[in-house]
């Protein structure tokens, strides 16, 4: 509860969340909005109607030349020779152990692809594919210059056709295009991290302001509010999105995280793919699963997860789930886990329950990730 | 409701002085920081407790706090309404949102307590 310090450096927005009453935290060295209203009722806009996010916070960085696609094929585990101009993919960058470098986003843009990197691992990356480049690779951090502003919820759609030219088709769902909004071009994808329909717009932070204010006027017969990253997080936790720090890391991979579905091991090497394919075989240690608390509590990162008395396992995100009313997390578990488990909290066995995640499932989102 | 009659301790708790027992909530302020709050575990009603000593657990959405005891003494009464409704303690602090009554044994404990004045500079940081 200690106030935070100005350090100053805050996003292209920092005025408009000051304005609009945020309380603000330091996240990935930039002053972020942890909430304006409180997290249940910005959670609530966005499920039922359309929020408003500044997610200048994530990394960008632009890899193109004749190499790039090789290059990228070799560094992440999805498939990028499969992405068409104009399509965005979900990935993942590991180390040879199989350990998660970063999730992101990769855009496959004319003549360039573009990375959306978590802000905290945003050197890691750029260390890690400059220290790998071969060939015809230019790789260029565009963080600096960009500032991304997301809208999430089932009246997104109408909210941005209110502020495109009339007739202008939008992206598809993980898909992006160039827009016309104040008379510019941006780039607009249809993405997001909250398991409703929403846009993801790219712009310079020069823009950042105006393109703010318009979205929140066209989304005001809608009843449009700033989200800030409290209720980001309990949106995607009610997906059952992964959140890299808390629920991977360099110590697990896309086997342990369920992610195997972003990890094509038929697509040729890739840096981790013998030790993915070894741990996958091998089956791993511990499983990343949903719970559901069916006592009193909220769980929390850290927690023992308890079975039968036994430690079997721990917490790596837990909140309160505004829509379900109940606590909810995922936590890696070893193999041949019981469904009824108990989880630690400050001393206290409270009962839980395995569940398959979403453990929302009302969203507007157009298909599963 | 910011509650002038109030006392307050460094960590965020107000005090309604009645008689030789004392009304315990959270401010207004530490409820504004911690946001939604949507669980409490209460303290048992009968303990005798030791001021300072942690007496219950606040879960917002987003993080734990704890209230402490401002005074030594013995638990008298608890607001189990906040067990159905944790979210009184952001609609109304200081009044329906109060969390439990004491009875303390030592009155010099209450010089140690911050005038309402004295807590809103204190939370200026």
């Amino acid at each position: 509860m200690s106030a935070v310090a100005d350090t100053g450096a805050g996003t292209a927005l920092h005025r408009q969340h000051l304005a609009a009453g945020a309380r603000m935290v330091e996240f990935a060295g930039l002053e972020m909005p942890m909430f304006y209203e409180g997290i249940v009722a910005e959670h609530r806009r966005v499920r039922e109607s359309v929020g408003i996010f500044d997610v200048s916070h994530m990394g960008e960085l632009m890899v193109s030349g004749a190499s790039a696609l090789a290059f990228l094929d070799r560094l992440t585990t999805n498939r990028v020779a499969a992405l068409k101009d104009w399509r965005v993919q979900y990935s993942a960058m590991c180390y040879e152990s199989g350990g998660f470098i970063d999730d992101f986003l990769v855009y496959k843009l004319p003549g360039r692809y573009m990375l959306v990197v978590n802000a905290s691992n945003k050197k890691k990356n750029l260390d890690w594919m400059l220290s790998h480049a071969a060939g015809d690779v230019t790789i260029e951090d565009s963080s600096g210059e960009m500032a991304i502003i997301a809208i999430q919820g089932p009246k997104s759609e109408a909210t941005l056709d209110r502020l495109v030219p009339s007739g202008s088709p939008l992206p598809a769902y993980y898909e992006a295009s160039m827009l016309e909004l104040l008379g510019g071009d941006v780039l607009v994808s249809r993405t997001g991290y909250t398991g409703e329909d929403g846009f993801e717009i790219y712009c310079s932070k020069d823009e950042a302001v105006a393109l703010w204010e318009a979205l929140l006027d066209a989304g005001a017969p809608f009843d449009i509010g700033p989200i800030g990253l409290g209720a980001r997080d309990t949106l995607r936790l009610e997906m059952g999105y992964c959140l890299y720090g808390n629920d991977i890391d360099e110590h697990r991979s896309p086997v342990e995280a369920g992610l195997l579905w972003i990890t094509k091991l038929d697509k040729g090497d890739f840096v981790g793919r013998d030790a993915i394919v070894e741990i996958n075989e091998r089956g791993p240690a511990q499983r990343l699963l949903g719970f559901e608390v069916t006592g009193r509590g909220v769980p929390r990162h850290g927690q023992r997860i308890l079975a039968a008395g036994e430690e079997i396992g721990a917490v790596t995100s837990g909140t309160f789930s505004p829509s379900l009313q109940k606590g909810i997390g995922l936590g890696y578990f070893k193999p041949c886990t019981p469904t009824d488990v108990e989880i630690d909290i400050r001393g206290r066995a409270v009962a839980a329950r395995i569940t398959p995640v979403p453990f929302y499932r009302g969203g507007s989102v157009r298909r599963k990730r | 409701m910011s509650g002038n009659d109030l006392k307050y301790t460094g960590t965020h708790e107000w005090l309604r002085v009645e008689g030789d027992e004392v009304v315990v909530g959270l401010s207004d302020y530490a409820q504004g920081e911690l946001g939604d709050i949507v669980f409490i575990e209460l303290p048992q009603k009968g303990s005798v407790v030791t001021k300072d000593e942690a007496l219950t657990t606040l879960e917002s959405v987003k993080s734990v706090s704890e209230i402490f005891a401002p005074l030594t003494g013995e638990i008298t009464d608890v607001n189990s309404s906040l067990e159905g409704d944790p979210g009184l303690i952001n609609t109304d602090p200081c009044g329906k949102g109060w969390i439990f009554k004491m009875k303390f044994s030592d009155s010099g404990e209450l010089s140690g307590l911050m005038s309402a004045e004295a807590y809103a500079e204190h939370t200026k940081g």
